[in-house]
């Protein structure tokens, strides 16, 4: 059974992660966002809750770093995927590098005219890196394969 | 309720005007609200706001039956995620609405969405909102999760 590293941030990023949760079915899939409590109905799935961080706070992304690389220590994933934002590439980065994983970086479906700032730090450690528009896609570019809407 | 949205402050007084001359034609006895940011034509017809705070926008959308909307992807998705229809005229660069023409390409797109409804013009809202109306007593929804084929493209990758 494939191990799944499923993480999106708090909000938007976990509402749209949440829409594609069929997709780790029949895997070993652990979570990771910044509630500090499990959704009810992610049982038995394992839930890791992050430091929320924003890019003002470089103490408390040092933090979530720091939390997301014991994560990646002691789960050892095979693949990731993430909605984003900074969790998701903190994720991304240190799984690639430190357990050689296969990634899917999946931009948010909010931003309709360009990738966000993550997506684009995320773009050489992510296998598969996605966007939700098909107007965004480019050849050689980010890609399109479906949108969670 | 119909809740009129133009999604910002950028004003969109071409949807707010059709949807005012809407209500007197068609929608009496309907409750309409607008929230119609900076536009310079006040609505005569039915209540309106200038902005909506987020818990106020939130709730003017679940107390809604229909969303009648700029092609905005927030507008989109905040009425596809509380499960109701939307009704979306996109803004045009050429008449002023927004600096480029990307509603429109949002639209092209979100056009095969059963509980989204496409009106390319303001002549065509009123035909659109009818069939939101009628494809909503039908019960079509925005679905609890991602369209297949994305799941099934993602599941293919994890499976390697």
């Amino acid at each position: 059974m494939r191990k799944v590293m499923a993480v999106a941030s708090g909000g938007g990023h976990w509402v749209e992660l949440r829409r594609i949760m069929p997709a780790f079915a029949g895997t070993d899939v652990f979570y990771v966002s910044t509630e500090a409590a499990a959704d009810a109905d992610l049982a038995p799935a394992r839930y890791y809750a992050v430091t929320n961080v924003t890019r003002k706070s470089h103490f408390a992304f040092a933090h979530t770093i720091r939390e997301i690389w014991r994560i990646v220590r002691a789960e050892r994933p095979e693949v990731v995927v993430t909605t984003g934002a900074a969790p998701g590439f903190v994720a991304v980065v240190l799984a690639k590098l430190l357990c050689r994983s296969r990634t899917v970086w999946i931009d948010t479906v909010a931003h309709t005219e360009g990738m966000t700032l993550s997506g684009r730090l995320a773009r050489p450690f992510a296998d598969a890196w996605l966007v939700q528009w098909p107007h965004l896609a480019r050849p050689g570019g980010p890609e399109y394969w479906g949108a969670v809407l | 309720m119909i809740f009129v949205t133009i999604g910002s402050m950028f004003p969109f007084d071409r949807m707010i005007r059709a949807m005012d001359a809407w209500v007197l034609a068609e929608g009496q006895g309907e409750e309409v609200l607008a929230q119609i940011g900076a536009g310079d034509y006040e609505p005569r017809h039915m209540e309106w706001v200038r902005k909506l705070d987020r818990p106020a926008y939130g709730a003017a959308i679940r107390r809604s039956r229909l969303v009648v909307a700029h092609a905005g992807v927030g507008s989109i998705v905040t009425a596809g995620e509380n499960g109701r229809p939307i009704v979306v005229l996109p803004r045009r660069a050429h008449l002023g609405e927004h600096t480029s023409d990307h509603q429109v390409e949002t639209v092209g797109w979100l056009r095969e969405k059963p509980w989204v409804h496409v009106a390319d013009d303001e002549a065509a809202l009123p035909g659109r909102i009818a069939a939101a109306i009628a494809a909503s007593a039908a019960g079509e929804r925005m679905g609890r999760t991602a369209d297949p084929a994305f799941i099934d493209r993602i599941r293919r990758f994890i499976a390697g």
